[in-house]
């Protein structure tokens, strides 16, 4: 092995450099005012909802909301760099599907996503309690994000084929990222349950604590039948989910009567209605603080 | 001869002769600013002034998280919190580079992790100051951000190469945090009375700590001249400081905020800035360990990393069974 490359094969570190440098400071330049496009790009802008529509919406975007505020406290608290980065991407993605959803919703009552977010209390959010779940360990951030994604990615699969155009194109949009979304999670279940005693126990009471507030999710209401055939019945995503689910216990070697078996059945969870739990109102105490301080102000 | 690897920390077994011959080429190569690379042989002094520079640079970029993860739950609007969520991960991912750049030179990321939770490593001292508003976000994008920019540039040219190509990467996206500072901020100044007023507190406290960040005046700065000799360093501090107010100085006009420093001027016979004395005792007592937030910061990044424990050995222990049962089905 030759020690050093000879003199043609090395690229002059100055002659590259100089191209590097010229491209950071192009790059950096001087700070202008010119106006940022700094906007996530929204999901299919331009429709206007219905009433019923902008209700729908308003479910989805704030479940989306909801589970990325939760999923950005990780950000620097995760167990290794890497998961700082996965769920600050999937935190991330959620943002901008609830941006888009919550952009619709606020179409049919002139109110802006930001209206929407902010300046509404609780009883007029309409997330489902599983979002709303507290980070817990690692799995039970884990055991929510595989109930979440895997309903989300059966959810928007069929909302991509909508008849309400913007809806699909949301859904489109969203389906594509949440699939990574359950990856990451059912990789993290295999994990955790295969891993260690303390890994697997631990995995197993986060299943047992969260899986209650999965049947809120496959519920059908006069909403969602007076909307047939725009958007999927909630019950009707539930043969899927509970085949993908199954498949993932199967492989980690969890019997369901391993995390079902306290007699807790199913929350009431009337979130889609404006009945949340007790965790929702200091959530939102935290995210809507500073805007509700400066009524009018533009950020 | 024999090669050194650049996975060995240690010098080459080299007699003294081939030391001699050796250090001669890598002379010639820092002369004729050519990049070293991992696999050549370098002066230990060099790899341990690179180790300690990169994973000084790595922690700085991990222990930034959490001055503005502060804000991330109470963003304003929507649009601000996801620009600042991709920051904060965007400095993972810097610390990232910068750790597998340093990992080149023979130290292992849990080596640094222990390092820096364990207080056996620096970090930049302005990470210890705390962001009690909004506006504290806008002023670290622009100033903190800024400063680290200049400091930054030069080091994309730095002689060791894997470092080099990370900063360019990391100086690519710190320009856009800058400009997401700025625009922060000129939002707040142009905004309401309250808004602006905490626009110009926040720029009156991080621009102080700004300026320290170039280090200390090129009299009293021990290390530099050897730095610049070896090519790691291409300006002087106090060169980098001069061209950083130099950029201040109009953008603060277009933001209409007040730099705080009544003696701040061009002097044309000089041709440089005149400015105040800089109060090093401050500085003295952060870098000491005294500084607002030090302790809150190592106890955060030791937190996350015990309570994560129990994850990372799930996962060994996961991959390692998953490999035996491959090992065992081949």
């Amino acid at each position: 092995m030759s020690p050093q490359p000879p003199a043609n094969e090395r690229r002059s570190a100055a002659a590259v450099d100089a191209q590097y440098e010229a491209e950071a400071a192009e790059a950096h330049g001087d700070v202008t005012v010119d106006e940022l496009d700094l906007a996530a790009e929204l999901a299919g802008a331009g429709g206007t909802a219905s009433e019923d529509v902008a209700e729908y919406a308003l479910r989805l975007g704030d479940d989306a909301l909801i589970l990325s505020q939760r999923l950005g406290w990780w950000i620097s608290r995760a167990p290794e760099l890497e998961e700082d980065m996965a769920l600050g991407n999937i935190a991330l993605d959620l943002l901008g599907h609830a941006r888009s959803l919550l952009h619709y919703a606020g179409t049919a009552s002139g109110r802006s996503e930001d209206d929407l977010a902010y300046w509404r209390d609780e009883p007029e959010f309409r997330c489902a309690w599983l979002f709303q779940q507290p980070n817990g360990d690692f799995a039970h951030t884990i055991a929510r994000g595989v109930i979440a994604s895997a309903y989300m990615q059966e959810l928007y699969t069929a909302l991509s084929t909508s008849t309400d155009a913007t809806l699909a194109a949301i859904a489109a949009k969203a389906v594509k990222e949440v699939a990574y979304h359950r990856d990451h999670a059912v990789q993290w279940t295999l994990r955790l349950a295969g891993g260690t005693e303390e890994s697997r126990a631990r995995m197993l009471v986060a299943l047992t604590d969260t899986w209650p507030y999965t049947d809120e999710l496959f519920r059908d209401d006069a909403l969602t039948e007076r909307l047939a055939g725009v958007v999927p019945a909630p019950s009707s995503l539930r043969p899927a989910f509970d085949e993908v689910l199954g498949a993932v216990l199967a492989e980690a070697e969890i019997a369901e009567a391993d995390f079902t078996n306290r007699k807790i059945g199913q929350s009431s969870g009337g979130g889609r209605h404006g009945n949340h739990s007790t965790h929702l109102g200091p959530l939102l105490a935290e995210m809507q603080v500073l805007a509700r301080r400066h009524p009018g102000a533009t950020w | 001869m024999t090669l050194t690897h650049g996975s060995s920390a240690t010098s080459a077994p080299a007699t003294g002769a081939d030391e001699a011959e050796l250090q001669a080429r890598f002379d010639a190569l820092i002369e004729a600013d050519q990049r070293i690379e991992p696999r050549d042989w370098m002066p230990d002094a060099y790899r341990k002034t690179l180790i300690r520079q990169i994973s000084q640079h790595a922690h700085s970029e991990i222990i930034g998280m959490q001055p503005e993860g502060n804000w991330i739950s109470r963003a304003p609007s929507l649009k601000r919190k996801a620009i600042l969520m991709a920051k904060v991960q965007d400095e993972a991912g810097h610390g990232l580079y910068l750790y597998s750049a340093a990992q080149t030179l023979g130290i292992s990321r849990d080596e640094m992790t222990e390092q820096l939770i364990e207080s056996r490593a620096r970090y930049s001292s302005i990470f210890n100051y705390p962001t009690p508003t909004w506006a504290d976000m806008g002023a670290i994008g622009w100033l903190v951000d800024g400063a680290a920019i200049c400091n930054q540039v030069p080091l994309c040219r730095a002689s060791y190469g894997p470092y080099g190509r990370a900063m360019v990467r990391i100086c690519k996206e710190e320009s856009f945090h800058q400009r997401q500072g700025f625009e922060i901020l000129l939002e707040l100044s142009q905004g309401t009375p309250e808004q602006h007023r905490m626009a110009q507190e926040a720029v009156d406290r991080w621009y102080w700590p700004s300026l320290m960040m170039f280090g200390p005046p090129d009299d009293e700065s021990p290390n530099s001249a050897q730095s610049m000799a070896w090519k790691i360093k291409r300006f002087s501090n106090d060169e980098l400081r001069q061209r950083f107010v130099g950029m201040l100085v109009p953008q603060a006009e277009v933001l209409g905020l007040t730099l705080p420093d009544p003696n701040l001027r061009w002097n044309e016979d000089a041709e440089q800035w005149d400015m105040s004395e800089i109060d090093w005792t401050e500085f003295h007592e952060v870098l000491a360990g005294r500084g607002p937030a030090n302790a809150q910061r190592i106890q955060h990044r030791r937190d996350a990393h015990e309570q994560g424990a129990w994850v990372r050995e799930a996962a060994a222990a996961y991959a390692e069974k998953q490999a035996a049962r491959d090992r065992a089905a081949a």
